[in-house]
């Protein structure tokens, strides 16, 4: 899995931490999305992908 | 302006429908049986508003999220064609400052990111502790006074104005004069005059505690803000219209989840003892996402206008030409929600509704709208099991109309 995130799209509505908070974290200063690993491991997976689909501003990329 | 449907499927203009529509007498939860009628077929039609003019309304979840998340779909209410609420909202359009509300991006990034701060998850789940004990202490207050009470008045109200107060740095003793301000400004039938009026006071209001805040700033989001003002990054209006735009959004929505979810699971027994009995806190929080789901509270209809040509559900929407999407009968698709119109808090995908919206104008204050249902629902049945309404569900008060629906009052009493 390869997971990139799009910070200037991120409208910081939080969604990918709530649903994966150990995949995706948010900036302090603004709440931007961060991410903390890009190739999460396979227990993790699916609630990434949960993430990507929940992203309102669509931010989140997943290959597979 | 008033612009005849162009499409054969809708008919002449005299066969299209007035939107807000009511819904049907003795089913205050779910869509008006027109609405659904009207776009059984397809995921979007043609109704006729206030000023005459015939915007699209859109009720697919799909649709919804496809056009809130298209850039061709725009929020800026100054373009001719937009459908704008009511004659009030129209009237204001010139002296409203751009904001998150009536931006789109890239100038709609700018506002957003100054707003998020506050709001994030982390920052709002240490909150947490905080809403609990805010919580106790109202339900405490409530049941040492006479029966019946007022539910929306003892907690529904009270809770999220003074977490949205605490974390603007708004005092709450003012809370009589925004709430009522607000309220009246987001009613549908309010009048040009009115609406510039409580517009008005509210934005006065703000300007001049943005202005204190910047003179001796505090712990609290205001004070950020204000310092934008004063580094010549925003400037005083605009920082008023973000205060005001927060503290709107940010109490009358939570309030009505409350009223109306007390509402929807004393008449639903089962799932409310779902919910009583939960010690798991994810069944409580997927009992929130389905009630959001279900409530749907945001049921007047989002307002943009399509600035390029759109394909979209078989339909061509046209430049210029409005859209209106319709939230909650999203969350009532059946091709997305099984039974759509059941109440069940186990539902598994409950949170793929649209009650916050989708897209880059998607809630803001979502992650402290949840925590505050989270801990208010999974409380007040636990604390009070005997809780009933005080009064018939027919005499119950329900905000047709109003851009968000819920209670006016809730009598309850307990033994
Ligand atoms: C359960 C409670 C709530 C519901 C159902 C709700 C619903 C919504 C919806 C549907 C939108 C999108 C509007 C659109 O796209 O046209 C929205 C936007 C917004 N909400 Fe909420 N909201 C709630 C609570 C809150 C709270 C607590 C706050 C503040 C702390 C808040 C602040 C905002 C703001 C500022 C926007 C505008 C965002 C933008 O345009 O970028 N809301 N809300
Ligand atoms: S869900 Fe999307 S918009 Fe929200 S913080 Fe995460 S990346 Fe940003």
């Amino acid at each position: 899995m390869k997971i990139t995130v799009e910070q200037d799209k991120c409208v910081a509505a939080g969604q990918c931490t709530a649903t994966a908070p150990d995949v995706f974290d948010q900036r302090d200063e603004d709440g931007v999305v961060v991410l903390l690993t890009d190739d999460p491991p396979a227990e993790l997976a699916d609630d990434a992908r949960d993430a990507a689909a929940v992203c309102p501003a669509l931010a989140i990329h997943i290959a597979p | 302006m008033s612009d005849a449907p162009t499409s054969a499927a809708t008919g002449s203009p005299a066969e299209v429908p007035e939107w807000p529509m009511p819904r049907a007498e003795g089913c205050p939860f779910d869509p008006p049986p027109a609405l659904r009628e009207l776009t059984a077929q397809k995921p979007l039609a043609r109704v006729r508003i206030w000023d005459g003019s015939t915007p699209w309304i859109v009720t697919g979840h799909a649709e919804q999220r496809a056009l809130l998340g298209d850039p061709r779909v725009s929020v800026d209410e100054r373009l001719p064609g937009f459908p704008h609420w009511h004659e009030g909202m129209a009237a204001a359009v010139a002296y409203r400052p751009r904001s998150v509300f009536n931006s789109d991006a890239p100038e709609h990034t700018g506002f957003r990111r100054i707003m998020t701060r506050p709001f994030t998850f982390k920052r709002v789940e240490a909150l947490r502790p905080t809403i609990q004990k805010i919580t106790d202490d109202l339900i405490d207050t409530m049941l040492a006074g006479p029966r019946p009470a007022d539910l929306v008045e003892a907690l529904a109200l009270p809770l999220p104005t003074l977490m949205i107060s605490e974390l603007l740095g708004v005092p709450y003793e003012d809370h009589d004069f925004f709430q009522e301000n607000a309220a009246r400004g987001i009613a549908h039938d309010v009048s040009a005059e009115e609406s510039m009026r409580t517009f008005g006071a509210l934005n006065d209001y703000l300007v001049r505690l943005v202005e204190k805040k910047a003179a001796e700033p505090a712990d609290d989001a205001l004070s950020e803000i204000a310092a934008l003002v004063t580094a010549g990054d925003i400037s005083v209006s605009e920082a008023a219209m973000m205060g005001t735009g927060l503290l709107i959004a940010g109490h009358e929505t939570s309030a009505n989840m409350i009223g109306l979810a007390v509402v929807a699971l004393l008449e639903h027994p089962d799932q409310l003892a779902v919910l009583r009995d939960a010690d798991d806190p994810k069944v409580v929080a997927g009992a929130v996402e389905e009630l959001l789901r279900y409530l749907g509270i945001i049921h007047g209809g989002q307002r943009r206008i399509a600035t390029e040509d759109i394909e979209i559900g078989g339909e061509v929407i046209r430049a210029g030409e409005g859209i209106v999407v319709e939230l909650f009968s999203a969350n009532r698709d059946a091709h997305v929600f099984p039974d759509p119109d059941l109440l069940d808090l186990r539902r598994e995908n409950a949170r793929h509704h649209n009650a916050f919206g989708f897209g880059i104008h998607q809630c803001v204050g979502q992650q402290l709208a949840r925590v505050e249902l989270q801990v208010v629902y999974g409380t007040l049945f636990r604390r009070i099991p005997t809780l009933r309404l005080a009064e018939p569900l027919d005499r119950i008060e329900f905000k047709h109309d109003r851009l968000a629906y819920g209670v006016y009052s809730l009598p309850v009493t307990w033994e």
